[in-house]
């Protein structure tokens, strides 16, 4: 295929690198340099979609962030992403794109039908029609609707992509690499000051690429390149391109993002795909530049009309004519460059200005050109389905009320042009409240609200002079102030042409009898007509104007559409646009990649992982491994063909008769040292601790002020004023900084001092009627009897020359141990348990046993203590003081807390013995009760007991205290099952608790 | 994301702290009687306001000391930090 619109020379490709790409199919060639809307276009491709609502043809707008229909689904690299626009894509040997929203084919798309269809679908449609009958709401709108609408389709596949993440500060950020971009970061430079200059689009140089302007005798294009290169030499400035600042959050942060390999055919080696750059800038200089506005005619949606300055972007960057017998349509002078561009390059415009007699250099020049220009001319209407073939246009009034004759002439584009909106979004976001200028018919920003200055067509200005001296003095001061150098630039002399007032016209009215759709938001297909039924069914303010007829709302955010729904808005309400008040510009200012947003933290590195000194032994032990916080901890350890079910089995049962050995490593443990440690101890435990002796452990259970237990655990006194707390494994980290909170705000006068000694200290629990043999063999010179180390006893000693703590504790109720030894000693002592264990049958169990082991018992663990249980609750009331205050004590005197049939922990088996009990499930009295069912408890805990080998779960019961011997159901709709069940004592195992003492 | 001077260790980033609510709550001395209102209004009560308003901030990651912060809570602007114990005036 050749290249039909392609000039012989001329433009910014790169002509001897010539790539091969495919659309929907077709196999097409464009230049290195190239975006694939430059290359299509080049190929005389303009319908590349189909409309959001109406599936009306779509083609291109825009030429680059402003696109709001050239909407792909991009392959590359055997992976495929939506939403990408065309304008922005940049071209690739091999890239492969198709069509959205459009089936079966972007020539033949079923939905179009929905444009015949439009009467039908005015705004608010969806939420008129699809409210009845309820039901159908799931099974046919929403399915339908679904597959009708949408800007292509998601990869389900893993993205094997690198995404990366980068903080920097700098002292100036500028966004933008246009006049005011490149001459602001020049003088900051200069100064010393540390810049990082951003710029979305793959070149430099923003309106200077495409206007015919003359900077210190330089082209516009020279003299930006010749900034560019200069300050890429500066060690104290960083230049991006392919990177855009897209918000800007509090204490001037700002996120940008940098397409680091979008255009290339494969992510090189060690390279990310994108990176997000999360900048703190002690100031920031937006030079975002301007968006053009289109005008509002019939048809105005049909591929072929487009905006002036993305023509005249396709001309001068890409050498391409978006069209040989172009219409222009303009309101200002921007239209005449543009016509002036083709002329230029042999193509006769046609230009249509609805002002009555306008002056200035742009136009002379046209005229002496020989354009042929017709004032006080609209275009009413554009002809053509699939592509624009020729144009209704007429005379309009002076009033711009009336439209004279109709008359039709042939065009194959319609370059429109409506003035120009600043892009303000960056300084809104800012919390900059803009204000209406009324010169230019749009909003700049106001006052600044962080360390923000916006510069240039951003901050309205639309001549490069007043730009560019601005944007010198802004970069040279704001540096100075933070540098204190001041380097002194002279500046050079700039050469453009003056240009007059733009007309303030942006609609073409109807003509008498035709109803033309006048589209304002071309993404979301928002037309005229909308809006006015918008306003006609009482929605005033523009925030629920937007939101009713989706004005705005589309992936380009309104960029082409906002302004001109405004203006309608305030001709029908007859208000000032300042007075409508514009919509929340919002970040992202374009749409940024998830995979962006996430980085490097997916899969295992979305969190850290834990392991205790005894991993490797665990693993080489064939440990099956579960996730418990950001440990890794073992789960069971596989004997040949063992289910999770036999495996945690056989182990429990071996705790139970011989002797077992858990890594407890991940306990959270605090060094605890002071003088007032006991009272500290003493005012967080619900129980009594100022009488602890030096060598002893206890229990304790700590609250939150509103009554609600926190954590449980032992703590031991090590020495006179050293004790040594553990918490659970999951609540480690918030026990300590509740520790920090009491001790550095509320009682700051208790000298104590609290450091987390978790990863110090590698620990083991031997647990079994065999441990205190075990135990002798491993420490041979200590009495560990009864008498020597009784139940909550604590000893120091050491295990063949390494030193290691003693503690008599028990999770599992059986007679146990725990031994702690510094970290780097774990592998060593657990090692020493196993191989000096042999004789007694030890064999290491994992977390699922460990639950087994203590749900049988009645031990409370994180699902009782979960959040919404009081001591009552799970039978720990006895441990609480009547004799003292703690932190949480005076929320117990509630009346819920005291209630008598307040919840409790309860027992629960099923009456078949069989079956096992979902955890979550709830407890009911009536399984045939109609719905809703009332709910007595829930189910908190399973397992398999080991003792009686039979289900047995723990529950959480209303009134638990005097339900025992109750029948009730347990019913899991999730799982499908409801099981008779009896209520029994949370102590389904060795009820006095004679083991742990034996 | 926040820019939060931490009195102890200097400018540092959001990510570095965690909240910790209003400042101005001070908790009821133990063993003290009190009423249940006064109870209520320690734990649950909070005006959630609009504007300038002193909180606490722990420098989790960094120096782990709880520090008051002076924040609007609509624009976001620190006016001052402070040690845990300084003098508020």
């Amino acid at each position: 295929m050749s290249q039909k619109f392609r000039l012989e020379n001329g433009g910014l490709i790169n002509r001897d690198k010539k790539l091969s790409f495919k659309f929907n199919g077709k196999i097409y060639y464009g230049y290195e340099g190239d975006t694939l809307a430059s290359a299509l276009i080049a190929n005389g491709v303009h319908l590349v979609g189909r409309s959001f609502k109406y599936h009306r043809p779509r083609g291109f707008f825009g030429a680059g962030v402003d696109e709001p229909y050239a909407i792909v689904q991009l392959y590359r690299n055997n992976e495929t992403e939506p939403n990408i626009k065309a304008t922005e894509q940049e071209l690739f040997e091999g890239l492969e794109a198709k069509s959205v929203n459009c089936w079966p084919s972007v020539n033949f798309d079923i939905g179009a039908i929905n444009n015949f269809l439009k009467i039908f679908l005015p705004a608010g449609f969806y939420y008129k029609t699809f409210m009845w009958p309820k039901s159908f709401w799931y099974r046919v709108y929403e399915p339908f609707i679904r597959k009708a609408a949408g800007l292509g389709v998601a990869s389900t596949k893993h993205d094997k992509e690198r995404y990366e993440h980068k903080y920097e500060y700098c002292d100036l950020l500028i966004a933008g690499s246009g006049p005011s971009g490149l001459a602001s970061a020049y003088a900051a430079a200069k100064n010393g000051a540390r810049v990082i200059l951003a710029e979305d689009k793959p070149r430099f140089g923003g309106s200077l690429l495409t206007s015919d302007v003359n900077i210190g005798n330089q082209s516009g294009e020279d003299w930006a390149k010749s900034i560019i290169s200069e300050l890429k030499e500066m060690p104290n400035v960083v230049v991006k391109n392919r990177s855009q600042v897209f918000g800007y959050y509090d204490h001037n942060m700002l996120v940008m993002s940098e397409k680091v390999s979008d255009h290339l055919p494969k992510t090189k080696k060690h390279h990310p795909k994108q990176r997000l750059w999360y900048i703190r800038a002690k100031e920031v200089l937006i030079s975002s530049g301007s968006i053009e506005r289109p005008l509002v005619f019939g048809n105005n949606d049909t591929p072929g009309v487009m905006l002036s300055s993305a023509a005249k972007e396709y001309l001068k960057v890409y050498g391409v004519l978006v069209g040989k017998n172009p219409l222009v349509f303009t309101n200002n002078d921007s239209g005449y460059e543009t016509a002036i561009e083709f002329k230029k390059n042999g193509i006769n415009p046609i230009i249509l200005d609805s002002r009555i007699n306008p002056q200035s250099e742009i136009i002379d020049e046209a005229i002496n050109l020989g354009i042929k220009i017709k004032f006080s001319y609209v275009v009413v209407a554009a002809q053509g389905y699939k592509k624009v073939s020729s144009a209704d246009i007429a005379k309009i009034s002076d009033d711009k009320k009336q439209l004279g004759t109709i008359e039709n002439i042939k065009c194959d584009c319609i370059c429109v042009s409506g003035f120009w909106t600043p892009t303000i979004h960056l300084a809104s976001q800012s919390g900059n409240k803009t204000k209406f200028k009324d010169a230019i018919d749009a909003f700049v920003p106001g006052t600044s609200k962080q360390n923000e200055t916006t510069l240039g067509a951003a901050n309205g200005i639309f001549t490069l002079e007043e730009t560019l001296k601005d944007s010198f003095m802004a970069g040279q001061h704001i540096s100075k102030k933070i540098t204190k150098n001041d380097n002194k630039i002279s500046f050079p002399n700039v050469v453009e042409k003056k240009s007059s007032q733009h007309d303030k016209f942006w609609c073409v009215p109807l003509p008498k009898g035709k109803n033309y759709k006048r589209f304002l938001d071309f993404q979301n297909d928002v037309a005229v007509s909308d809006i006015e039924i918008a306003l006609k069914e009482g929605y005033r303010s523009i925030e629920h104007v937007k939101r009713y007829t989706t004005l705005g709302m589309a992936t380009d955010q309104g960029k082409t559409s906002n302004l001109n729904g405004l203006q309608l808005v305030s001709e029908i309400e007859n208000k000032v646009v300042p007075a409508v008040g514009h919509t929340t510009f919002r970040p992202p200012y374009t749409p940024i990649s998830i995979g962006a947003i996430v980085g490097r933290e997916v899969g295992k590195h979305s969190k850290p992982t834990r392991k205790s000194p005894m991993h490797s032994w665990h693993e080489k032990n064939n440990a099956v491994f579960v996730d418990a916080g950001v440990w890794l901890r073992p789960r069971y350890y596989k004997q040949g063909s063992e289910t999770l079910f036999e495996a945690s089995k056989r182990e429990a049962k071996n705790v139970r008769t011989n002797v077992g050995i858990c890594d407890v490593t991940t306990l959270g443990k605090i060094d605890i040292k002071g003088p007032d440690a006991a009272e500290l101890l003493n005012r967080v435990y619900t129980n009594a601790w100022l009488k602890l002796p030096v060598g002893k452990a206890r229990y304790g259970v700590m609250l939150r002020e509103d009554g609600i237990v926190m954590d449980d655990g032992t703590t031991t006194r090590i020495s006179e004023n050293h004790y040594h707390m553990t918490t659970t494994t999951a609540q480690a980290a918030n026990v300590l900084s509740h520790l920090e909170y009491y001790l550095q705000l509320v009682w700051p006068e208790l000298n104590v001092n609290v450091v987390s000694t978790t990863e110090q200290w590698a620990g083991a629990a031997i647990a079994g009627p065999k441990s205190r043999k075990l135990l002798e063999k491993l420490f041979p010179n200590n009495d560990v009897s009864n008498e020597g180390l009784p139940f909550m006893g604590y000893m120091e000693s050491d295990l063949f020359g390494v030193k290691a703590r003693i503690f008599r504790i028990s999770f599992s109720g059986e007679l146990a141990y725990e031994v702690n030894v510094e970290s780097n000693n774990g592998h060593f002592m657990w090692e020493k348990i196993i191989e000096l264990g042999q004789e007694f049958q030890v064999q290491p169990y994992g977390t699922e046993a460990l639950s087994t082991l203590r749900i049988e018992m009645g031990h409370v663990a994180g699902s009782e203590l979960d959040g919404r249980t009081i001591s009552y609750d799970t039978s720990l009331e006895g441990l609480i003081s009547k004799n003292k205050d703690f932190i949480g004590k005076r929320s117990l005197n509630r009346e819920a807390f005291t209630s008598s049939d307040r919840q409790k922990i309860v027992g629960v088996v099923p009456l078949d013995k069989k079956t096992s009990i979902p955890e979550g499930s709830h407890l009911v009295k009536d399984a045939q009760a109609p719905l809703p069912n009332k709910k007595l408890g829930h189910i908190s805990a399973s397992c398999w007991s080991v003792e009686h080998d039979n289900p047995f779960s723990l529950a959480i019961l209303k009134d638990g205290k005097n339900m025992i011997g109750e029948k009730l159901f347990v019913m899991s709709p999730l799982k499908n099952k409801v099981i008779p069940v009896e209520i029994v004592s949370s102590h389904y195992v060795d009820p006095k608790g004679e083991r742990v003492r034996s | 994301m926040l820019h939060i001077k931490c009195p102890h260790c200097g400018m540092r980033s959001q990510n570095e702290f965690s909240y910790g609510g209003d400042a101005s709550v001070k908790r009821p001395e133990l063993n003290k009687e009190i009423s249940d209102e006064e109870w209520d209004n320690f734990v649950y009560n909070r005006k959630s306001l609009r504007g300038k308003h002193l909180e606490l901030w722990q420098h989790l990651y960094g120096c782990r000391q709880w520090i008051k912060v002076e924040r609007d809570t609509s624009t976001h602007e620190i006016f001052n930090t402070y040690k845990a114990d300084e003098e508020i005036s």
